[in-house]
Formats: structure tokens, sequence, C-alpha cells
């Protein structure tokens, strides 16, 4: 060891600094790890949403607003648009709430050298779900930013879909932390929230068409969908979809619900596995 | 609040006890650890070392008993006991996705440390972990030793006033073992106080100053490893060997020629203060063991003298 005068951790360490900023530090380490990914993470925002837009967008949207004059009142990819944003908010709180989350517990188990110091299980979750939501934000602005370059937001308030997004990401980022870590078999983990949640909540939440248009028995999965319900309130405010007052608090107070659960429950889960 | 600072005695356990279920893993036990000291839980593998440290590290809940660290209950005060804790866990739990660098960088964060403070502490642990030229690299490509060496350096970014190693050398080659050891000695000439689990004997009797020899959740004795042989065992020890077939049968007779013996299924331990007075007896009487070795006795011998067992079964 060199000749510096050791302090001792009874005069550097500061906890109650720690209670109050322990979860950003967790954020911090792992924005870290998000920067070495910079430029694949870059191209997965912006091709995506652009394949997207080229193909259902304008193609498909050419064909819908040259037969009917649009959907809601709008051209299609004005009405997409808050879809394609929310779904896009959603898959990343999920990719980044679910890999950090089975990695730090399982893989490397950095979680339980986390654990080790003066941070809190519960701060541990909240920083992997803030460093989840710096990530979505990030992704979502480019993804508005390559919307607007299509011409999909009819005027300035279509850029208030970007923040109801990341409220979605928030509500489902939060719900799927906790079940990512009660997860230990991560392989059937994968398989069955791609192809039963994912999947089913991409077609049957109003992205492409409103939800009434569905039949009756198919409606359900939307009422249970964060998607459907950030979509709806997206439409809102981007375009004025027609929602009554009744509507709006139903749709905010469902992902206020999903998100408070959620996080409530990821710091069980958390605190649960930590202490085993 | 008492000044935890001017405490000699830093942790202090009482009927401390672990129970899951029926099974008990840590079955009331008593001890001391004073500031300065360097501390050893010596026994074989699931004798109750590491789950009693994850109790000190207050990631565990006890079930029954008392235990302060630093003056504090871990239940209540599990944030306060861990800022002044450095915990090396048996398993590296590095993050494979950073660089040496980095993996203490983002630690020091944890305790709530400047980025200036951090990176002049950095350099200091790259030079004390021998790591310097490996700072860049990312730590997935490092060997076992180098990461059991970031892993001790990153519980140090903090200046911990315990640093606890479970199974410190577990693993490594005998190299990396005492490059290992070397780095630990200077920790504790500093005046760090270290509390170590290990179960290998000749660790315990390097590094540390006062052993606890643990066995089913047990404290099977305790002294410092000088005091523990003295107490347990004699000065020599003759291990002689007849053949797996004879030795059964000829113990009884050596038996007759010293305090104590132990029957192992290669060899035979004779226990005496001088081992080669014994094996001149022994050649005497015409008994010719096929190999025969005179040493000092070891905690290997205490262990075996007190539970029946050797430590690695």
């Amino acid at each position: 060891m060199s000749n510096n005068l050791r302090q001792g951790s009874l005069h550097i360490v500061n906890v109650s600094r720690i209670r109050k900023r322990g979860a950003l530090s967790i954020s911090e380490g792992r924005i870290r790890v998000m920067i070495k990914w910079f430029w694949s993470n870059l191209a997965a925002a912006a091709l995506s949403p652009t394949l997207y837009l080229l193909s259902i967008g304008i193609g498909v949207g050419k064909l819908i607003n040259t037969h009917s004059g649009g959907v809601d009142g709008v051209k299609y990819l004005t009405f997409l648009a808050p879809a394609l944003l929310a779904t896009a908010a959603i898959q990343n709180a999920m990719d980044e709430a679910v890999f950090p989350t089975l990695d730090g517990f399982k893989w490397s188990k950095s979680f339980f050298a986390m654990n080790a110091t003066p941070i809190s299980s519960s701060q541990i979750a909240d920083g992997i779900l803030i460093a989840a939501l710096v990530r979505t934000f990030f992704s979502v602005t480019i993804y508005g930013c390559t919307i607007y370059f299509f011409g999909g937001f009819s005027s300035l308030r279509g850029w208030l879909a970007i923040p109801t997004a990341l409220f979605a990401g928030a509500a489902f980022g939060a719900f799927i932390l906790g079940i990512a870590a009660a997860t230990n078999n991560d392989d059937s983990f994968f398989m069955i929230l791609g192809r039963f949640v994912m999947m089913p909540l991409f077609l049957f939440s109003g992205t492409f068409y409103q939800l009434a248009t569905m039949p009756f028995y198919l409606r359900w999965i939307g009422w249970i969908s964060p998607l459907w319900h950030a979509t709806e309130l997206s439409r809102y405010f981007t375009y004025g979809h027609r929602l009554s007052g009744v509507m709006v608090l139903v749709h905010a107070g469902f992902l206020i619900a999903m998100f408070i659960f959620g996080l409530h429950n990821a710091r069980k889960q958390f605190t649960k596995r930590l202490s085993k | 609040m008492e000044d935890i600072s001017q405490n000699p005695v830093l942790i202090q356990a009482k009927g401390l006890s672990k129970r899951y279920g029926e099974f008990v893993a840590v079955a009331g036990i008593d001890f001391e650890v004073k500031k300065g000291e360097s501390f050893g839980f010596l026994g074989p593998n699931g004798a109750g070392k590491s789950t009693t440290m994850r109790i000190i590290a207050a990631t565990l809940n006890r079930s029954s008993g008392e235990i302060t660290i630093l003056g504090k209950d871990p239940e209540k005060y599990g944030p306060e006991i861990k800022a002044h804790l450095g915990v090396v866990p048996q398993t590296d739990n590095l993050d494979n996705n950073l660089t040496v660098e980095e993996n203490l960088f983002v630690y020091g964060r944890y305790f709530g440390l400047s980025k200036k403070f951090i990176n002049g502490k950095i350099e200091e642990l790259l030079d004390f972990a021998q790591l310097v030229e490996k700072r860049s690299v990312k730590v997935e490509t490092l060997s076992g030793g180098m990461k059991r060496r970031l892993t001790i350096a990153r519980a140090l970014v903090s200046e911990p006033e315990i640093l606890m190693l479970d199974e410190p050398t577990t693993g490594l080659d005998p190299q990396a073992r005492h490059i290992l050891w070397d780095r630990l000695f200077r920790l504790k000439e500093q005046g760090v106080t270290l509390l170590i689990t290990t179960h290998y004997m000749d660790e315990a009797e390097q590094l540390c100053d006062r052993l606890m020899v643990m066995d089913k959740g047990s404290i099977m004795a305790e002294d410092s490893p000088a005091g523990l042989i003295k107490k347990y065992s004699t000065r020599e020890v003759l291990e002689v060997r007849f053949g797996s077939d004879r030795n059964a049968t000829i113990a009884p007779e050596l038996q007759k020629l010293v305090e104590r013996i132990e029957v192992l299924p290669d060899r035979i331990l004779m226990y005496a203060d001088d081992g080669e007075v014994i094996l001149h007896l022994l050649k005497e009487k015409g008994m010719h063991p096929i190999t025969s070795l005179v040493r000092r006795s070891s905690l290997e011998d205490v262990f075996l003298r007190l539970t029946g067992r050797t430590l690695i079964d």
C-alpha cells in the first residue's frame, strides 16, 4: 500500500448521505455499463422505429389514408405514433429491468456485492429502475425524433407522447422488476415473457387500430395492458383523441397503481432474496 | 451513542444462533473480536463459519442470541454497520461488464465517496493488488488470483474498520495464495481488524492472532494458533505407515508407547513431545514402519483431537 494516510471509514463514510443518494449510486454504475454499449444501443433505438415507420406507418398508412382518410380523425402515422412510442418504452424498460436483475442475482451475483455496502436492498431495486428509465428516455427520445422526421406529429403536442411513454415504461418496468427478482429459471422466464406477455400486449392493446374495433371477448387484454392505457392517454394528449374525464383518470390511475404496486413488490423481492 | 472508534471490542456475540427449520447452522456461540485483531473461524465446510460471517455482515438475521458490531445491533443498524465493513465473499462477485478500475470506482460510489477521493484511492489499491497494468482490462479476462486480489482491493476502497474474508484463498494455486497472504499481512500491520474463515490450517496459522475452531455450528475451542496446539496436542507428531492392512492391527501396540494415537486410513499419528525418541523405541521393539515422518504438531492435529475428523474430509 502507498504511504497515503489511512483515515478510516468512520471518518470518510457518511451514512445519511447514502440513505438519500444510494439509489442514484446504483444507477450511476448501471449507466456506466450502458454507455459501453452506447453505439449499439443508439442503433437499436433508431433502427427499429425507422423500420416500423417505413413499413407500417408509411406503407400501411398510405393504404389506410387513401381508403378511409386515416383513423380516429387523424392520419394513420399520427394515430400510430403514441402506441409505437409506448411500446418502445415498455420494451426498453423491461429489458433494462430484467437483464441486470438476472445478472445481479444469478449470473455475476453483483447485487450481493452491493448488498454488502450501506446501500439497502430497496435502494438497489430503485437504482436499477431509475437506470432503466434513463435508458428508456434515451430510446424514446430518439424514437420521437424519428417519428417527427417522418411527419408523425401533427403539432407540437405530439411530443407529449414521450413523457407519457416514459410513464408507461416506469409502470411496466417496476412491475417486471419484482417478477424478475423472484425468478430462478431464466430460460423459461424469457420465453414466457416474450411469447405470452409482450407479443399479446403489442398486438391486442389497440396499437394498430382502436380497441373498440376488436371483438368484445378480446378487449380484456387491452384493459389489463399498460400499453393500451398509455396509448389512450397519449392519443388524448397528442391529437385530442376523445376521452371522458373519468377515462383519463382510469388510464392514469391504472399506470400509477401498476407503478406503486410494482415498485413495492420489487423492493420486497429484492430484500427477500438478498437476505436469504 | 457511544464512541465506537474508542471501543476495543468491535464484535461481541452471546448465544448467537441461526436455524433453518430443524437444521441448526449456528448453535448458540459466544465470541469477541477486538480492534486490530486478526480473528479466524476455522472449521470444515458446513461448520457454520459463513453463516456467522453473514450475520456479522448484517446480511442475514439471527434466530436468537445477541450480537453487536461496533456497538450496534445489525438488525437495527444494517447500513451504519455495513459502512465500516469490507466484505470479501467466498465467490467473487465483481461486475464482469466493467474494467478493473471501474469496479473499484463504482464500489466506492456505493459508500457515497467522492469521485476525487475514489480516484486517488484507485491508484493506491491497484498498486496494493498488483493490478496497475490490468487497470483498463475487463474483469472477466483476469486470472482467479487477480480476481481475488481485486475483490479484496474493492473491499478496501472505503477504508473499513473490519475486513471480512470468507475462504480467501480457496481455489487459488500456491503462488497466488502466498501473494494474497502477503497482502493481508500488510493490512494487519496497518491495524486493520481482519475476520477470516478458512478450512486451511496453514492459512489460519499464517494470518490469525486468535482462532475459533468450529464444527457443526458450535465452538470447539478458542485460542491463538500456538495456544491451541499447546493445549490440544503434543509438541511433535510421528507419522508412521505399516501398510493399510497392518495399520489397524498394530495400533494397540503403538498406543502403549505414547499418550495418544490417531489411526487414519493410510497412516497412524503418534503424539509425543519428541518424535525421534518414539521412532527409535519402535525400532528397538522390532516394529519397522514402511515410512516414517517426524513433524511439529499443527492445527490439523488440534482439529482431529477435538472432532475426531480431519478438516478436509
